[in-house]
């Protein structure tokens, strides 16, 4: 870190330039906990979630073409591969839920003092966590 | 107001469009409306996979036949696709450096999402009218 150069951003703005520091980005600030959870825990589900609706749309446009496209993709989401990926999805989903739903808390201004965030942090973990068990119990 | 000489703008012409479109909260309010819908939504649908897991290809066609379970799948599919398309396009606006490369991300999310939304929509309609 003290190795770095000295992070900065040069704009101008009209004749005159303006040399400004860069805040710490992803690479060179450990980032606390709720902020883990906004980046990884929401923003890199929601992806890995639109990588599930593609799957879901492989699904159901077989099941219109026939039986045996149908059946492909049963061979695959009954493989061992086919259920890790069902898996990653599951943690990704309830991960996504559970802090989407604190987001609809922080949209109602509730929870923005970090005592309070530091407890949803927990609350967050520990219920995407039993979700994802629960249904993996009831499957 | 004058028009700069040579410009076919007016001076209003210029302006115009660089205030607020009184419009910005209709995106950020378009994602929690899909949100909010999307919770039981998905759940209905993680329940729904769990119990065709073991059912086969008669037992998709008979869940779909009935007309609730299909529409509260095309429900899902609409309001997922485009909770999608929301939540990507917000990714790509704060990721993706420059004004070219972002609109080409986007306007291919956004066209990813529709086409795939009606592919699916198209797909249980088949199924559900399956003889």
């Amino acid at each position: 870190m003290s190795t770095a150069a000295k992070p900065t951003t040069t704009r101008t703005m009209g004749t005159r330039e303006i040399v400004r520091p860069l805040s710490p980005h992803l690479q060179v600030y450990r980032m606390p906990l709720a902020a883990m959870l906004s980046i990884a825990g929401h923003r890199a589900t929601g992806i890995g979630l639109v990588l599930g609706l593609l799957l879901l749309t492989w699904w159901l446009a077989a099941a219109a073409f026939g039986d045996t496209a149908y059946a492909t993709v049963m061979a695959f989401i009954g493989s061992w591969l086919g259920q890790l990926v069902l898996f990653g999805f599951s943690v990704a989903f309830y991960f996504h839920v559970c802090t989407g739903v604190r987001h609809l808390f922080w949209d109602a201004g509730k929870g923005f003092e970090i005592p309070a965030t530091q407890r949803t942090n927990q609350i967050v973990i520990a219920a995407a966590v039993a979700l994802t068990i629960l249904t993996w119990l009831i499957v | 107001m004058t028009s700069k000489p040579g410009v076919l703008r007016s001076a209003l012409g210029h302006v115009r469009g660089l205030g607020s479109a009184k419009e910005g909260t209709h995106h950020w309010w378009q994602q929690r409306l899909t949100a909010v819908a999307l919770v039981p939504l998905s759940i209905w649908l993680i329940a729904s996979i769990v119990r065709l897991s073991g059912t086969g290809y008669a037992g998709f066609v008979d869940w779909f036949h009935n007309p609730i379970h299909a529409s509260v799948m095309i429900l899902f599919l609409v309001a997922s696709f485009h909770h999608a398309q929301l939540g990507m396009q917000v990714v790509i606006e704060d990721y993706v450096p420059g004004h070219a490369a972002r609109i080409v991300c986007v306007t291919a999310v956004k066209f990813g999402c529709f086409a795939l939304a009606v592919l699916c929509t198209v797909s249980i309609l088949v199924v559900a009218f399956k003889g």
